[in-house]
């Protein structure tokens, strides 16, 4: 009787969890991934091939999209940690009470909005008529309006930006649980600043490190808004060449495999992320 | 500043907004000595620690080591070692590269700076161990290679922030005195802080008492322990029985006090604040305290007190007795001669009046 209560509570239990696993994550990939081996002949035939992949490979356009996405989401995440990290030690080790909290929100604040407010209020700043021009011009430093949005610096800045609390958050966690003495104990036994903060501290917060990047780097590499409103059309973010062939080209047999193409690229490059650092993501996500 | 001594400060003060953690202290540590630096928590030692250890920078007063003023030299520039209370070895290194840590700072070469490990590592008893993660050793273990890290680097000045307090009793009994041998073994200076006074006198060549950011008395442990200088340091070093009274005549460096009970006894005098008619307070130490009906000796002061209970504790046994509302303790002795107590039953006391110190009472 009891074994039996407690069995249908686990039930309940995993319920929810299962048909999200089910429903939201295994039934479409699996879906995807069997679209994207079908052959478009007619439309009363089915036939398998693996045209849509050959296609990626001998259309450069493809692949070059691929690797830049790649490559710039890499970078993104790189420069996302550069700017994170001195944020993360000063909310984690400098700050005090009360100001601890508000720096921590101040960094919240931005994600009550959605991605395409935060988008377009950068808009605000970059475009032609925008603030920075309109202050360049009025400094005298510029002669007429500088356009400033539509190309890769103002792509890379809107995904730092959106990828900025992601990495803080980890990293405030890891750095808040690092005991003051190790830093001063780094000192002590002779090191310097560059010292200090490449023996001690970078190993100390590697998971933390670790696991903002993975966060960081999959949200930059599946972002969509972002590219096409900061990069324009020639942003050439591989996640606008699903949707292409998806929404414009209609042709769901490529895009399906396009997107399979990004979940593999993104787990492989994740899996090399954890190899090269030593970690594991059980501990990086634990 | 000609002198011999590895650490010499003069007029150290640290302030805290209005809170004086260190207040005018002056200190000299001959080269190689242990030097202690004991109080209660709160009495600025950390603080002054932190001076010392280049981590904060005086208001006042000037550092010295071995003659070179140190005020402006970084932690990572000064010739002193730290071990820290919680030990702060790099969790993310083996306890060779902790060890290596500060040698590779030094640029050691690498084939050297694993001779010296294996060499250290030996000397603190932990042989072959440069291997192992730092956590997976035991608390003692964890000790020796937090001690090893510095004296590797064989620092002017090893400074100790209550490196014991983490560990359970008996084994702190036993890095007590290896502490002392490694000290001996190494000829390093150790100041060494601690709130534990046995700890402090066990160890320590010197010992400084330190309250509210002022050293009260710095003496050898013994001299500490028999010859008190302010009633704080009775009090705070060894067990000690207050007794007040009032000063009736003053002879030979003895006060003869009247015990609140109206009894006469006697005590050395240990400050110049005592003088007849005004109240004073007598210190005599628990195992200065004879059962009166063994010892018969004239000079010896007499009190009388009644039995409240006894506290057995194997070779620390005392008994709590009471004398006119003030508590008193005596030391039972083990080796028979103590008589039965019974409750409420009355004894007489008695001491050495050269065992007893009389200070002028606190007029705050």
């Amino acid at each position: 009787m009891k074994s039996s209560a407690s069995r249908l509570s686990l039930w309940l239990l995993l319920t929810p969890f299962l048909l999200w696993i089910v429903l939201l994550v295994l039934v479409p990939h699996i879906q995807m991934l069997r679209v994207s081996f079908q052959v478009r002949e007619s439309w009363d035939t089915l036939a398998w091939g693996l045209e849509q992949y050959q296609n990626f490979f001998t259309e450069s356009y493809y692949w070059r999209t691929f690797v830049r996405t790649g490559v710039m989401s890499l970078f993104t995440t790189f420069l996302t940690l550069l700017v994170a990290f001195p944020i993360a030690w000063y909310i984690a080790k400098m700050a005090r009470g009360r100001s601890k909290g508000v720096l921590f929100l101040a960094c919240l604040i931005p994600f009550w909005a959605s991605e395409l407010v935060r988008t377009y209020g950068w808009m605000i700043l970059l475009r032609e008529s925008g603030l920075f021009s309109s202050w360049l011009q009025a400094l005298g430093w510029a002669d007429g309006p500088v356009e400033m949005l539509y190309n890769d610096v103002a792509v890379i800045i809107g995904l730092v930006y959106n990828g900025l609390l992601f990495m803080v958050v980890p990293l405030v966690t890891t750095l808040d649980g690092m005991d003051e003495n190790l830093v001063e104990a780094g000192y002590d036994l002779g090191g310097g600043h560059a010292t200090v903060l490449r023996e001690v501290v970078v190993p100390w917060a590697m998971p933390g490190i670790v696991s903002g990047c993975i966060v960081v780097f999959m949200l930059t590499l599946g972002s969509y808004l972002t590219p096409v409103l900061m990069g324009g059309k020639d942003s050439a973010w591989f996640t606008e060449q699903i949707f292409t062939q998806f929404i414009t080209r209609f042709n769901w047999e490529q895009g399906a495999a396009l997107g399979v193409l990004l979940l593999v690229l993104s787990s492989v490059m994740v899996w090399l992320g954890l190899k090269l650092s030593g970690q594991s993501l059980r501990k990086v996500m634990g | 500043m000609a002198t011999q001594s590895d650490l010499s400060c003069n007029g150290l003060v640290r302030r805290f907004g209005a809170h004086t953690a260190v207040n005018n202290i002056s200190l000299d540590v001959p080269a190689g000595t242990f030097f202690s630096i004991l109080g209660p928590s709160g009495c600025g030692k950390t603080t002054l620690l932190r001076l010392l250890a280049g981590f904060d920078r005086p208001n006042q007063g000037d550092i010295y080591i071995r003659g070179e003023r140190m005020n402006d030299v970084p932690p990572n520039h000064r010739p002193v070692n730290m071990v820290f209370q919680h030990l702060a070895l790099f969790p993310t290194m083996s306890v060779g590269d902790n060890i290596g840590y500060g040698l590779k700072r030094r640029k050691v070469p690498a084939a050297e700076r694993r001779k010296l490990t294996a060499e250290v590592l030996e000397q603190v008893g932990l042989p072959g161990l440069e291997n192992r993660n730092p956590m997976e050793l035991s608390g003692g273990q964890r000790q020796r290679v937090a001690l090893a890290r510095c004296l590797v680097l064989k620092p002017t000045l090893l400074l100790l922030d209550e490196p014991l307090g983490a560990l359970d009793l008996k084994l702190r009994e036993q890095m007590k005195v290896e502490l002392k041998h490694l000290q001996k073994q190494f000829g390093t200076t150790f100041v060494y802080i601690t709130h534990d006074q046995s700890e402090a006198m066990v160890m320590s060549d010197q010992v400084a008492v330190m309250k509210d950011g002022r050293f009260d008395q710095v003496a050898p442990p013994e001299e500490l322990y028999r010859e008190p200088a302010t009633p704080f340091v009775a009090g705070f070093v060894g067990d000690n029985n207050r007794l007040g009274g009032e000063v009736v005549s003053l002879e030979d460096n003895l006060a003869q006090i009247r015990l609140d009970s109206g009894e006469l006894v006697r005590g050395r005098v240990a400050s110049n604040e005592v003088r007849p008619g005004e109240r004073a307070e007598l210190y005599v130490r628990p195992e200065s305290l004879v059962f009166a009906g063994s010892v018969q000796n004239n000079d010896y002061s007499v009190m009388q007190a009644s039995v409240k209970t006894t506290l057995f504790d194997g070779a620390n046994s005392r008994v709590e007795a009471e004398n006119s509302g003030s508590l008193v303790y005596a030391r039972l002795p083990q080796d028979g001669s103590a008589p039965a107590l019974a409750l409420n039953s009355s004894i007489k006391l008695s001491w050495d009046p050269r065992f007893a110190r009389v200070f002028g009472a606190d007029r705050s």
